[in-house]
């Protein structure tokens, strides 16, 4: 509970920032709207092409967007050394990777909340009907994402060339995440009469518990000085 | 230091014996497979070049977890050598086995669960040499890259799992043939043959290391 509390209040805290100053939330959704627009000029105007691969343009824009995310998590801390102050703060750091985690969802969830019905009606998608079961992949696939990239930016914050070794260390670790995610969301969108995204789904679940016992696991020995 | 460097290099001539009787047995000798023709002979290098490169990444796993545990920079060492030899391996069993994949199957490269993880886990090592590159510091150096090496370990049969549900749904994936005890031979020698390969590359690699850590220091103390 203590922890939970501890985490609470740094995602307050990141929130509150983001509230008062909205420096990264329109230009990540705008950011994210772009891709979408971008994939339609290159993949040309084919609506039944759209449609069948939006479950992959959609996992691709998020991913995307959700690097430029993961890039400003600690960076607000490091500009001024806030992250000694969260270090020598008594009790679990864990709640430093909760709280930043907690954090990276609720602006990536944000994100997509604006960003799949912009794709609904940019590729003619009748999402409405399956709303439940599409929020459930985003919320899954939006942890999985979460989980390893608040980890990997702990370690990379630190490095000469963190925006590029970000991504290089993250797209690896996310293929069986976003193998998950755009299975699952195509097979809702276009049909699913085999029940295949059962199997996608529990995937997702897998993926999301061990990686996050791994990673708040691990992360004390990431964070020390 | 003298009897290690001596055993290195005894170690480099079986190498170098073993590989070029493992080679010529291969080309020459073994009679080739009666549907692939002689196409089939890049097994005897392909097979025991992913085979080591799995190797080599499960010492970089268990090197990590040693250093974290002990936070001996000798465990880093190892694990770094054996990252960088592991790619070498990675990248050789994919270039062998695209060139067997085109005559074979017509394609240099298909969505198939072992090549994909393969490529994959080229990414993920390649990932975890590119963050030692751009640490200064030794300890955050060591301790960073052993975090990556733990967690891309873990995560290559995952990727494995989901990349065959992922072409399950779409076509069977290749399945291993039973092998006449001649080819099975020449693969083990050959096994044998990159195995010394990479004790020996190891050896060279973890000195150098050393070496350059000591020149690290040194470049430190000095400004």
């Amino acid at each position: 509970m203590e922890l939970l509390r501890r985490s609470w209040a740094i995602v307050w805290k990141d929130l509150l920032i983001e509230a008062r100053t909205k420096q990264a939330f329109n230009a990540m959704v705008f950011f994210a709207a772009l891709v979408l627009f971008i994939f339609s000029f290159a993949l040309g105007p084919d609506t039944q092409l759209l449609r069948e691969v939006s479950g992959g343009l959609l996992w691709v824009g998020i991913a995307f967007t959700g690097i430029l995310s993961l890039n400003r998590t600690y960076q607000s801390e490091e500009t001024s050394g806030g992250i000694e102050g969260l270090r020598v703060y008594p009790g679990d750091p864990r709640a430093i990777f909760l709280g930043k985690l907690f954090g990276n969802i609720i602006v990536l969830l944000a994100v997509e909340a604006v960003l799949f019905p912009a794709a609904a009606v940019l590729f003619q998608i009748e999402m409405l009907p399956h709303a439940w079961e599409l929020a459930g992949v985003a919320l899954l696939g939006t942890i999985g994402f979460s989980i390893v990239g608040t980890f990997y930016a702990a370690l990379t914050v630190n490095l000469r060339a963190r925006e590029v070794m970000l991504p290089l260390l993250l797209f690896p670790a996310l293929v069986p995440m976003l193998l998950g995610a755009v299975n699952a969301t195509t097979l809702i969108l276009v049909g699913d009469p085999m029940q295949d995204s059962d199997i996608w789904i529990r995937l997702l679940i897998a993926f999301d518990v061990i990686f996050f016992v791994i990673s708040t696991w691990i992360f004390p020995i990431a964070l020390e000085e | 230091m003298t009897s290690k460097s001596g055993t290195a290099r005894l170690i480099g001539v079986a190498a170098l014996v073993t590989m070029l009787i493992g080679s010529f047995v291969g080309l020459f000798v073994v009679s080739p497979d009666r549907l692939q023709g002689d196409v089939q002979r890049l097994m005897y290098v392909h097979v025991p070049a992913a085979w080591l490169a799995f190797l080599a990444f499960f010492i970089v796993f268990l090197m990590s977890v040693l250093y974290l545990i002990q936070r001996d920079l000798k465990w880093d060492r190892v694990a770094h050598a054996s990252a960088e030899i592991g790619v070498v391996f990675t990248v050789l069993t994919l270039a062998l086995g695209s060139m067997w994949g085109k005559p074979t199957w017509g394609v240099w490269w298909t969505w198939d669960p072992r090549l994909t993880t393969t490529a994959i886990m080229l990414a993920i090592y390649v990932g975890y040499l590119a963050i030692r590159s751009f640490a200064d510091d030794p300890d955050k150096r060591a301790r960073w890259a052993a975090i990556v090496g733990i967690i891309g370990f873990a995560n290559v049969p995952i990727v494995y799992l989901s990349v065959i549900w992922w072409r399950t749904l779409h076509q069977p994936p290749s399945s291993p043939r039973s092998v006449s005890p001649e080819i099975l031979w020449t693969l083990l020698f050959n096994l044998l043959a990159f195995t010394l390969v990479y004790v020996y590359l190891m050896m060279r690699r973890i000195r150098l290391a050393k070496v350059e850590g000591e020149l690290e220091q040194r470049v430190a103390y000095n400004g």
